[in-house]
């Protein structure tokens, strides 16, 4: 019987929509049965359009930047764009998939795709700003799957 | 070494050089030889993980100046 991953994607940062589509894509590749939830934040990863997605280095004291620079000054206006295409350049010239392309992978292999009903609502998401072929559904459907599952991660 | 089929997978990394492996087997048929090419120095541990979890062959790893060369016999299908 195949193995069972279940994870929560509650994030939408450039940089955190890596950990759920990195681990399901491979898993899947790895003949898991994969469903991931995602919830609040974590629901712009089902967007049709994910180029915009950011990273911001405001709270983020561990991000590598090129010149030493207090956190304080990173709110400055444009320090966001900033981060985002430097992370950008990074992740094309290190050969890192872009995040479209390990969502495809994840769409291909099967892997289930759940958007939260509850957050959906609370921030007025329309179903039609999401990919074709997600699902929706609230906790109990999370624990569906998350129950029976092998492993579970809260992302 | 011979093998049926090529995937190149260099300059790529974690975890495509894994998924390109799936999708070059999955229109393979059982014990047919994949050839597939990487230079992501995780590839090691990381195809032979593949191997071992999915039950393809890992016949035979080359090294050669920063790439490697992973020879998959493919699985019988359960």
């Amino acid at each position: 019987m195949a193995k069972k991953l279940a994870l929560i994607a509650s994030k939408g940062s450039l940089d955190w929509a890596y950990p759920p589509f990195i681990l399901a894509s491979t898993a899947a590749a790895l003949g898991y049965k994969v469903s991931i939830f995602f919830t609040f934040y974590g629901l712009t990863l089902l967007k049709k359009d994910i180029g915009n997605l950011k990273v911001s280095p405001i709270g983020n004291p561990a991000m590598p930047m090129p010149v030493p620079m207090p956190n304080l000054a990173q709110m400055l206006p444009g320090m966001e764009s900033m981060a985002t295409l430097m992370m950008k350049q990074k992740i094309e010239s290190k050969g890192v998939a872009s995040i479209q392309e390990l969502r495809e992978s994840c769409l291909e292999s099967g892997v289930k795709l759940i958007a939260c009903q509850m957050t959906v609502d609370l921030f007025d998401f329309k179903p039609t700003d999401f990919i074709d072929g997600i699902e929706f559904g609230g906790a109990a459907t999370f624990f569906e799957f998350a129950g029976e599952s092998d492993v579970n991660l809260f992302i | 070494m011979e093998f049926d089929k090529e995937v190149d997978a260099r300059n790529l990394n974690c975890p495509l050089p894994i998924l390109r492996c799936k999708k070059g087997l999955s229109d393979m048929v059982a014990n047919q030889t994949l050839k597939i090419m990487a230079t992501d120095p995780g590839s090691e541990k990381d195809f032979t993980a593949f191997c071992t979890q999915t039950g393809h062959k890992l016949l035979q790893l080359d090294k050669a100046e920063g790439m490697l060369s992973f020879y998959i016999k493919k699985r019988n299908a359960e």
